[in-house]
């Protein structure tokens, strides 16, 4: 039958084939390219501006704008206002686009070589970025951050950004992807509840067991979670190991190191004051099989005092939030002896919007980064998404925004430069899912805190052997 | 073949008529076999075109797999309940629709009403698996606005501040995602063997009858061995969606494509869709896909040899 040999003539022609598909759909741009590019298109184009400090890429007055973004959790309200607001400094013609079809819209274009000026590559049916950063699909965006700032021309974009938004645009070396919205995670309650109750925000998980302990004297849930999901409830066991144990917990953690969790005093101790939550019956009835939206939901109708989750939560629960609800953000309270202060968070960015090398107006596209990255324009977008951006203090102060953000904002403000985040769950999917797993039977009361400590750990010992381990490091 | 395909007129005809169906399916079924055959000895991340030859790794990995074993061991177990329960609750039903009634002097009949249930116990066929688990989930939610916990609330049977919590309790999820399939199923069954029993001539009931055999006597004596075909069919039919069931599982229970809690609701569809799909190991997927197609293949063997009988010829 000659098995073996039938196989690798198969692998050799799926491995041809590949290939060839590689090299037809650079080549087919730049036919395509080549077809209708060259003098045509300086001809249609818009003619280049002089470069100035105020117009750093040259943009053309009276040109065309083409913008495609994802109309996901965030709508796409604050993409039109900023296309008025660039069609009016700059007097183009902007052309909307807002769907969750990414690929299906997209794809023949950027094959075609007539992508759009700005994308939002986000969303189910997003393009992977490595697959148009392999193509040659994507601008360089460092121009944008070495241009000078629209708020203050003498610093550059770059030191406008909070800390780690450039390295989470890299790809290859190269700063390609604009992650725009800028994430913090902890806990949440409806400062409408508390002031009734006459309860104030804890400080220390001491403090957070009393609030609960009252709540559920007052014939209330103390803290619901998102029992169906337990990412969220890992959210409050990392936090907590962060803030006791200080940075080097969290990259021993992401470093797959031995003591991550066994023989870690912070771990056990982070894990046993969530346990204490579960122990003293103090979790919102049933809240261990809900799903994200029906606990949210439950909390929003004042059937527990907090529930853990990231700023995107008051624009996901929009309409199922009370008008007087007064949505308040808690950073996770302290343990004793903990490393970090009370106002640390976790922090991280995403939404990624790109620049194609090959859009028509491309100078064009940058300066809308460019001006994505202004304090003007970041106000547009935590008023009409309800969420932040990497710009920091990137909301006017004068600006009136819905509580959650507004309360995301001073947080965040008074975190400085105490915000940290956790690596694994990208780097390690199995790994994640196995301590989600350890943590939804610790939710059940089914395992206890030390045993829980010996399934994450052993989850980590078994990551350490992922080919990708090698590569993955954090200092 | 080459004579085949030199006769013009009616051989040339025939071929044509069996070329195109087969192209298709050699394209869109044997080919992916092959190929999964294909991947399953390699480390391919389902991400990139370039991987490694690793020879049986994967199946050696997998005999190690405990969560894959636990599937594995679901599926048998819903393999054996889901045609059991749901073929046995349709015979009855059947048979009380078509056959139940008082004996009067027309001779065989349903029970009252019998249209009205047949449309009944249909319905739940009619509903999509996405409806059906949108639906149950509603049942089964683990507070107190769930329709199971809320009717044993009301009856004092349960503590509210203690809700069970069915889909996260772990000796309870598989059952109750055993339920779901049954009462989905046993609308079309009932059908089917409805259209078998009416088939079966009156006379020999209206004989049974006359004989003095009781209803247990007339249905297992006359109307059980007349139904064998349809049953065994079903059985087959059954066992096939008991080795699947991917829909219910990923989107009723916790976890990335389901299976949990702690996968305890696990099925060998889910955990291979996890290793695809999330954790980048296709190739690994792969070697469980050309398991559970073996497994299938051979349960479908054996359920139809040990349900031969003697056909009955009415």
């Amino acid at each position: 039958m000659g098995s073996t040999g039938e196989g690798l003539g198969r692998r050799d022609l799926i491995k041809r084939s590949a290939a060839l598909g590689l090299i037809t759909v650079p080549t087919m741009s730049f036919l395509s390219a080549c077809a209708s590019g060259g003098g045509e298109n300086s001809t249609k184009g818009p003619a280049k501006a002089p470069v100035t400090k105020e117009n750093p890429f040259g943009v053309a007055k009276g040109g065309k704008l083409d913008v495609v973004v994802f109309k996901g959790g965030f709508g796409d309200d604050y993409a039109k206002a900023w296309e008025a607001a660039f069609d009016k400094k700059w007097g183009t013609t902007s052309s909307h686009l807002g769907t969750q079809e990414i690929t299906a819209k997209l794809q023949p274009r950027f094959n075609g070589g007539n992508p759009p000026d700005v994308v939002d590559d986000s969303g189910a049916q997003k393009i992977p970025l490595d697959v148009l950063g392999k193509g040659g699909q994507l601008a360089d965006l460092n121009a944008v951050l070495d241009a000078p700032s629209l708020d203050d021309p003498s610093k550059k974009v770059r030191d406008t950004l909070v800390d780690g938004a450039v390295e989470q645009g890299m790809l290859g070396g190269k700063y390609v992807v604009l992650k725009y919205v800028y994430a913090v995670s902890g806990f949440w309650y409806s400062g409408k509840l508390f002031k009734e109750k006459g309860w104030t925000a804890p400080k220390t998980w001491d403090e957070f067991l009393a609030v609960c302990t009252k709540a559920k004297e007052a014939g209330i849930g103390g803290l619901a979670h998102q029992g169906k999901y337990p990412y969220y409830i890992n959210v409050v066991i990392m936090d907590l190991i962060a803030k006791k144990g200080g940075l080097d917990a969290v990259k021993a953690i992401d470093n797959l190191a031995p003591n991550a969790f066994e023989g870690n005093a912070a771990a056990l101790a982070a894990v046993e004051a969530v346990y204490e939550v579960v122990e003293k019956g103090l979790l919102m009835p049933g809240t261990n099989g809900l799903t994200h939206t029906e606990s949210q939901t439950a909390w929003n109708q004042y059937k527990a005092a907090f529930i853990p989750s990231g700023s995107w939560l008051e624009n996901e629960q929009l309409k199922q939030t009370p008008e007087d609800f007064d949505m308040k953000f808690l950073p996770v309270p302290l343990l004793a002896d903990s490393k970090m202060p009370l106002e640390a968070i976790r922090a991280g960015v995403d939404e990624p919007f790109i620049v194609p090398e090959k859009a028509a107006n491309k100078a064009a596209g940058l300066e809308f980064l460019r001006s994505m990255l202004s304090r003007e324009w970041s106000t547009i977008f935590a008023q009409q998404a309800n969420s932040l951006t990497v710009v920091k203090d990137g909301v006017d102060p004068g600006v009136k925004l819905r509580p959650g953000t507004q309360s995301a904002v001073e947080a965040l403000k008074a975190a400085g430069g105490n915000t940290f985040s956790y690596r694994y769950p990208d780097w390690y999917s199995e790994m994640d899912t196995e301590i989600q797993n350890a943590s939804n039977e610790l939710m059940a009361q089914r395992i206890q805190p030390k045993e829980w400590i010996k399934r994450a750990q052993a989850a980590v010992n078994k990551a350490a052997q992922d080919p990708n381990a090698k590569n993955n490091k954090r200092s | 073949m080459s004579h085949v395909a030199q006769g013009r007129g009616k051989y040339g005809f025939i071929a044509g008529f069996l070329f195109a169906p087969l192209a298709l399916y050699l394209t869109f079924v044997i080919w992916p076999y092959v190929q999964t055959f294909g991947y399953s000895f390699t480390n391919w991340t389902g991400q990139s075109p370039t991987f490694d030859f690793v020879g049986t790794d994967n199946y050696a990995a997998l005999l190690k797999d405990e969560v894959f074993r636990g599937a594995l061991w679901h599926n048998l177990l819903l393999l054996v309940f889901v045609p059991l329960v749901t073929i046995l609750l349709a015979l009855f039903f059947a048979f009380m629709v078509n056959a139940g009634g008082r004996g009067g002097a027309g001779g065989v009949q349903g029970v009252g009403g019998s249209r009205f249930y047949k449309v009944v116990y249909f319905f739940p066929q009619v509903l999509s698996l996405a409806i059906l688990s949108v639906l149950f989930g509603a049942i089964y939610r683990s507070d107190e606005g769930g329709l199971l916990n809320g009717f044993l609330t009301g009856l004092g049977l349960i503590d509210a501040n203690h809700p069970v919590e069915w889909l996260n309790e772990p000796n309870l999820v598989l059952w109750c995602l055993l339920l779901v399939v049954v009462w989905h199923g046993v609308g079309f069954y009932l059908v089917l063997f409805s259209a078998a029993m009416q088939s079966v001539p009156k006379d020999i009931y209206e004989a049974a009858l006359l004989d003095g055999a009781g209803r247990a006597q007339t249905f297992f004596k006359v109307t059980l061995p007349l139904l064998w075909d349809s049953v065994q069919t079903s059985a087959v039919y059954l066992g096939i969606a008991a080795m699947d069931m991917f829909v219910l599982v990923s989107t009723m229970t916790s976890g990335q494509f389901g299976g949990g809690p702690d996968h305890h609701s696990e099925v060998m569809s889910t955990v291979l869709m996890r290793n695809f799909l999330y954790f980048g190991k296709s190739g690994y997927a792969c070697a469980m896909g050309v398991v559970m197609l073996a497994l299938t293949m051979i349960l479908s063997v054996i359920t139809l040899r040990a349900t031969r009988r003697e056909r009955i010829e009415f």
